[in-house]
């Protein structure tokens, strides 16, 4: 007998296959020769883990799916120790305290600058040639600025649309509205620095008007951790809400509030918003004041006068999710930090400024 | 959250009949009510929130395979049994990266867990990562015949027709040696 029939016997005597008298001569077998006996448990024992082991990622993927839709972010702030109340007070006033210590450091510098303590001409002599000095150079650098100005708006000529892209992974993987790159021929995207990138279109689900896009282009670099997280449940009705995009490719800061959880005739896909969305904002983050992102602004909706609206960030996730795996050459794997937390508004953009894209499209 | 969920903290012996029954709800309501307990735990002890579902995840397959082996007694609360089992974890897996300073802090009594349990676990674990390596060294179209005969319990029949193979006896040829294959690399890892 082959070793692949010895096989198959196994394998029928394990499932009950065997006919009473087969079973009869194979316990026989096994029983007179122990190095077989061995190779009948070894299988049943090998074919028993693997069969464990999809039980295993099947029961990991179950708790996955259930711990997506506990919020961790808010649960986490209502949980932790909370600190000294020393470390409190200097969190929520430490710019009181140092505005504080300024004016007491200048009062005693004027002060002793009225004793006469800092007489001393030659130094502001000095000064004073150093700061003419910088003044012309400063001329100079503003000159080239405008020229590099000049250069970039001709190039903006050729791109015969553009909306507006965030980050999804620090590799270039980002998310916009479908019908931004709906009709393009090519995808472009620059980043708050004006640098841009060729881009190409990964996956689109046009009934949720999304896509996603990934950067292929050389000269891209890394964009570090993202500093927001997406939120799979539904942010609530009042919830303050901002945005950063590129309408009339300018960058634009919003706030606002989540107005409605329906959009345009009550369709479930919406939020409705308390921003005004204009054309080139189609496709920016919008996110709440924990750094969650809960939604995309989509202006293609904006028709009704004074309602406008976002995607929610649930058909995101879903889309993501429904990435064929093919066009992947790594697994998504999506931030679950937020930076954004309890910064004021201006930092907010600061640190969502780098992960936000002007997106440019030429058509056919 | 769901509110309902959050609000409905299921009885112990729900919790238990629900696992035997595969009862999706029940597991579902299970994770949730003791999530921010554990994770309360783990991020005022040197942990973060990724630390916390890892550790917890852990206990809730620990007790899952426990209830399904049905040797599980319930001797105390389940709250407390999940709140030790965490623990237990976290203090081991604070120990191999050296960020043990001696001291936990609290906030659940807790009971002296079975070694057993959790060295069984673990490995059980050293298996599983053993099997995910050679099954994705083994490649395709190996692996899904794998899956299909073994996980799925298809026949050969419909393995031969899925794989477009000639005969049954090619697809049973090509199953054994994907299986010697699997076996070798299984049992090649250290």
């Amino acid at each position: 007998m082959s070793e692949r029939q010895v096989l198959e016997n196994i394998e029928r005597y394990h499932s009950g296959q065997m006919t009473a008298a087969e079973r009869k001569e194979f316990e026989a077998m096994r029983k007179a020769d122990a190095g077989f006996d061995a190779k009948v448990v070894e299988h049943q024992l090998f074919a028993g883990l693997l069969k464990q082991y999809s039980e295993r990622v099947e029961l990991e993927n179950r708790l996955n799916t259930i711990h997506q839709e506990i919020d961790v972010h808010d649960l986490k702030e209502s949980l932790m120790a909370h600190p000294l109340w020393i470390v409190r007070i200097w969190r929520n006033h430490h710019s009181k305290i140092s505005v504080a210590a300024s004016v007491t450091i200048l009062a005693v510098l004027s002060v002793l600058w009225g004793a006469g303590k800092f007489d001393n001409h030659d130094n502001i002599q000095a000064l004073k040639s150093k700061v003419a000095q910088l003044d012309k150079s400063n001329a100079t650098l503003s000159k080239s600025i405008n020229d590099i100005k000049s250069q970039q708006e001709k190039t903006d000529e050729r791109y015969s649309g553009t909306g507006t892209g965030f980050a999804l992974t620090s590799d270039g993987i980002i998310a916009t509205n479908y019908h931004v790159i709906e009709n393009a021929d090519s995808v472009y995207v620059q980043n708050a620095e004006g640098k841009s990138f060729k881009a190409n279109v990964l996956y689109t689900e046009p009934q949720h008007d999304l896509a996603i896009l990934k950067i292929a282009d050389e000269s891209f670099s890394s964009l570090g951790a993202i500093p927001y997280s997406i939120k799979r449940s539904e942010s609530a009705l009042g919830e303050q809400l901002f945005t950063y995009g590129y309408p009339g490719r300018t960058p634009t800061f919003r706030k606002g509030y989540l107005e409605a959880k329906t959009g345009y005739r009550r369709d479930s896909l919406h939020y409705q918003i308390d921003i005004n969305i204009l054309p080139g904002n189609s496709g920016s983050p919008l996110l709440d004041g924990k750094g969650n992102l809960v939604g995309i602004t989509d202006a293609k909706e904006a028709q009704t006068e004074g309602a406008h609206y976002a995607i929610k960030s649930k058909y995101l996730l879903d889309a993501i999710d429904n990435i064929p795996e093919e066009s992947l050459t790594q697994k998504i794997t999506l931030s679950k930090k937020n930076l954004l937390a309890g910064l004021n508004d201006v930092d907010k953009v600061e640190k969502v400024k780098k992960f936000t894209f002007m997106v440019m499209t030429l058509d056919n | 959250m769901n509110k309902e969920l959050k609000d409905s903290t299921p009885t112990d012996s729900e919790v238990i009949l629900g696992i035997l029954n595969n009862s999706e709800t029940a597991l579902k309501k299970l994770y949730v009510a003791y999530f921010p307990m554990i994770l309360q735990l783990i991020i005022n002890n040197s942990g973060d929130e990724d630390d916390a579902k890892d550790i917890y995840q852990e206990a809730i397959i620990v007790l899952y395979n426990k209830v399904k082996a049905g040797d599980f007694e319930l001797s105390s609360k389940l709250k407390t049994y999940i709140y030790s089992v965490c623990r237990r974890l976290w203090l081991k897996r604070l120990n191999q990266i050296n960020r043990y300073g001696g001291d936990i802090k609290d906030f659940q009594e807790f009971l002296p867990v079975e070694e057993d349990d959790l060295e069984k676990h673990a490995d059980r674990d050293v298996q599983f990562k053993k099997m995910e390596s050679a099954l994705q060294l083994l490649g395709e179209p190996c692996k899904t015949i794998m899956e299909d005969f073994y996980i799925h319990n298809r026949s050969m029949q419909e393995i031969c027709e899925r794989f477009g193979y000639t005969n049954a006896d090619n697809a049973k040829t090509q199953k054994y040696k994907c299986l010697q294959r699997l076996k070798k690399l299984f049992f090649q890892q250290i």
